[in-house]
């Protein structure tokens, strides 16, 4: 069965800011090889890993962002390397790349540099800030980027400081783009003919999952600020995280029309099981969100409160699904990898690594479609994996020349 | 520069609300789509009923927060209860590229809508469903949203601080995951298609998709047997690494050192207080073991010094820094924002103006052309006379028979 994108070639030089750019596309069916200095690439040594095991060959992190990926080692800081990238490039159409702006330019190996190679190729570069600008030297990480992009300050308690969140968003919200862009490039090329340079920013990336911060100041003139687990709604604080017996759950008083329905059956519930009949007869629907007032939101969601205690996240998850009322319980990792619906779909993959002697399971399918299937093709490469594929088999290098290549740190 | 002509000539055919679905179409709008947004005023698509409005007056054309999902796109009205109004959309979809949508399974079907019919006036069309839960299984059925999936998905157990309860983002995040896969798999779909000829039909669900932006987490778990949690913002292998208060009213500053020689650059920065030649701080280790101490040093420092003076003094030495940027910050401190044209202002002819922002990359050869977002059914006479041929009488009729709405 064909994929969505098997025709097309990337060569992945990037770090944490590019790893699931590339991972996307050879998800898609695009052959993608990452390449990494020799010895191992300094992302292998980014946990967790498997069975704690602190080995590069071991990082569930790098398993994670670099299956459905080949991978080849290659030194392009030395001009023998930088040489073979030339000749890899010519076969290639897209190379991922997240080195600080002007590093491959310093080299000879920007964009310009390798278009004049493979006018088709696309450079997708995906750094802290851009390619250009007052910023564009600066360095960035996880925490930074969510600062700048606006995310940390909308997020905590209101009494301590804003907070990120702690599995961490940003290089994967960059990755993730940059996996949009290379394709609208590659779209482009067949009316454009020829290639482009992409030059994807993280802060920029960051700037997107904030909702309501752009229009609270154009709009309003005023800063939308954190309020823990409450939402600010015009002018009322509306309570979104209740403990109960054995977690939190996720759940917001509904009035209006799209939430008054989901309120009237859960006081349907809380009414079958004996309580909150001062709920019984409120028009929830019939509520407009500015017409809430703040004593009347804190007095419903008293006996919700009380309900909710009484009863554990997995007994009210099943009453949302029978009596239709929106509710999330938070779920820890391992109830995400346990969920039912994602069990029903099949999507967790497992694969064999002979490596460690023992399969490893993955998430997987991203999309599901009537002509193509997504595939978990193959796990994450180990160090220089497939130099024999690509340099003897595909570029003709003779052994000899490999060992000389391998003797000498270039490959 | 050519402008706007990635999509140039694909038309997209719109029945998405919300977030996640519009996100989609947006950046294919900004780009060269005619992305034509189907609503009608019954029914508006429910962003348009979210605030801020434009000076605090509700309007289905005022929210601030409709434009920066439904840039350059096109809003025609139909009332799909009625027969005619279906078989309008489905004429449409018969002059379409790509259909996209965000009901939950099964109701494109029960209007007649669904992916079989649409093959039947478009054999290659594409038709991308993005939901919560997929088109299958046993939540296909349940109604959510992204503000409370988050806490599903595992993202809530990741915020906040190991000593409390978990925060919750106010606002549905995990609507930020599912755009980008959903984009990807479009954007390859409509290559798919020049190469085969081929449409197919695309179900792409939050469920499926946040995990991929848990990764590491979710393989501690699946091969380790281990539940990773909160920390706050510290992190296990940088120190400092976390959130300062700054000098006025809830200014903070985000530092992270990752290495010795960014330590030095820190201390530096500080200006080489005392308290930093302490040796506990002289290693990662080190400062790991005295974080509080540490931590309660530097805030001792930066609550008297502005934000953006704390991290021109970081930068400047080469250590990874930001002020935590709130709506002001964002649009109209940062210049770097400002250097890459991320918000822009366009007119609007019920709010005046309205802020459209950027897709997060830029290409050397071809720029975007982001248009002000569309009023409630702007287009549907446009639609109806120049795209599906309808004549002006029988819009007329139509219209006055509530097709649409």
């Amino acid at each position: 069965m064909e994929s969505m994108l098997s025709p097309y070639r990337v060569l992945d030089l990037s770090d944490e800011k590019g790893l699931l750019c590339g991972r996307i596309l050879g998800d898609l069916g695009a052959d993608v090889i990452k390449v990494e200095k020799p010895g191992g690439d300094r992302t292998r040594n980014i946990g967790p890993f498997y069975k704690d095991d602190p080995h590069p060959e071991k990082s569930l992190y790098w398993d994670f962002y670099n299956y459905n990926k080949r991978g080849i080692t290659l030194d392009i800081e030395r001009k023998d390397g930088r040489k073979i990238l030339r000749q890899l490039v010519a076969r290639f159409d897209l190379v991922i790349e997240s080195f600080p702006p002007g590093y491959l330019d310093s080299l000879g190996a920007g964009y310009e540099t390798l278009k004049e190679i493979n006018p088709n190729l696309i450079m997708t570069s995906i750094t802290p800030f851009g390619q250009d600008g007052p910023s564009k030297d600066d360095k960035t990480s996880d925490l930074l980027a969510a600062a700048g992009g606006g995310l940390v300050y909308i997020l905590g308690d209101e009494d301590r400081p804003p907070v990120r969140i702690t599995a961490e968003q940003s290089y994967c919200q960059a990755g993730a783009q940059g996996a949009v862009a290379s394709l609208m490039a590659l779209y482009y090329r067949r009316t454009a003919g020829e290639g482009q340079h992409v030059d994807v920013s993280v802060q920029e990336c960051m700037t997107w999952p904030l909702s309501y911060t752009i229009p609270f100041w154009d709009c309003l003139g005023q800063v939308w600020g954190r309020a823990g687990s409450f939402q600010k709604r015009a002018g009322v604080k509306m309570k979104l995280l209740f403990p109960c017996k054995d977690g939190y759950v996720n759940y917001r008083l509904g009035v209006a029309a799209l939430y008054g329905r989901s309120q009237k059956n859960l006081v349907e519930f809380m009414n079958q099981r004996g309580c909150g009949f001062e709920l019984k007869d409120i028009d929830w629907a019939g509520i407009g969100i500015e017409a809430l007032t703040q004593e009347e939101h804190d007095r419903w969601v008293k006996p919700v409160e009380e309900f909710f205690m009484r009863h554990t996240r997995e007994e009210l998850y099943e009453a949302s699904l029978e009596y239709n009322f929106m509710l999330s319980p938070v779920n820890s990792p391992r109830e995400v990898c346990e969920h039912r619906q994602l069990a029903a779909r099949d999507y967790w993959v497992s694969l064999e690594h002979p490596h460690l002697g023992e399969s490893v399971t993955y998430p997987g399918a991203f999309y599901r479609s009537t002509e193509t299937e997504w595939k978990l093709r193959l796990r994450a490469p180990r160090i220089g994996e497939h130099n024999r594929e690509i340099y003897q088999d595909e570029l003709g290098f003779p052994s000899a020349k490999m060992e000389q290549l391998k003797q000498a740190g270039i490959i | 520069m050519a402008r706007g002509k990635i999509f140039e000539g694909v038309r997209v055919v719109d029945f998405s609300w919300i977030f996640t679905g519009p996100l989609v179409t947006k950046f294919l709008a900004d780009y060269g789509a005619e992305v034509i947004k189907i609503e009608s005023p019954t029914r508006p698509d429910d962003v348009r009923s979210i605030g801020p409005y434009r000076d605090n007056q509700p309007g289905v054309n005022r929210s601030g927060v409709f434009p920066l999902y439904n840039s350059s796109k096109y809003s025609m009205c139909l009332d799909l209860g009625k027969t005619e109004a279906v078989e309008i959309a489905k004429t449409l979809v018969g002059m379409s590229d790509v259909v996209v949508e965000s009901f939950r399974a099964g109701v494109m079907d029960k209007l007649g809508l669904g992916y079989g019919e649409l093959c039947k006036v478009k054999a290659d069309i594409i038709m991308l469903s993005c939901t919560i839960y997929g088109q299958t299984g046993p939540s296909s059925m349940q109604a959510s949203l992204g503000m409370f999936f988050q806490s599903e998905g595992g993202v809530v157990e990741f915020i906040g601080w190991p000593d409390r309860a978990p925060v919750v983002v106010p606002n549905p995040y995990t609507d930020y995951h599912a755009p980008w896969l959903a984009l990807s798999t479009l954007i390859s779909a409509l290559d798919f298609r020049h190469r085969t000829g081929r449409g197919q039909r695309i179900d792409v669900s939050q469920i499926e998709s946040t995990p991929h932006f848990l990764g590491p987490a979710l393989m501690d778990y699946l091969a380790n047997g281990r539940e990773q949690g909160r920390t706050g913002n510290r992190c296990d292998y940088a120190a400092p690494h976390g959130v300062f208060r700054c000098r006025g009213e809830d200014r903070w500053c985000a530092v992270a050192v990752f290495n010795d020689k960014e330590w030095t650059g820190f201390c530096k920065a500080l200006g080489n207080p005392l308290w930093t030649r302490d040796e506990r701080f002289s290693t990662l280790m080190g400062r790991k073991k005295n974080e509080e101490e540490l931590e309660r040093n530097i805030e001792e420092y930066t609550t008297n010094q502005r934000a953006e003076d704390v991290v021109k003094a970081m930068r400047r030495e080469g250590v990874a820094a930001s002020v935590v940027q709130n709506g002001r910050d964002l649009t109209e401190e940062d210049e770097q924002l400002r250097f890459r044209k991320t918000f822009i202002e366009t007119e609007h002819p019920e709010m005046g103006n309205s802020v459209v922002q950027q897709a997060p990359f830029r290409f050397s050869g071809v720029s975007s052309d982001l248009r002000r977002p569309p009023c409630l059914g702007e287009h549907t006479e446009h639609v109806c006379t120049r795209i599906l041929g309808i004549s002006d009488d029988e819009f007329v009729k139509l219209s006055s028979a509530g097709v649409f709405g």
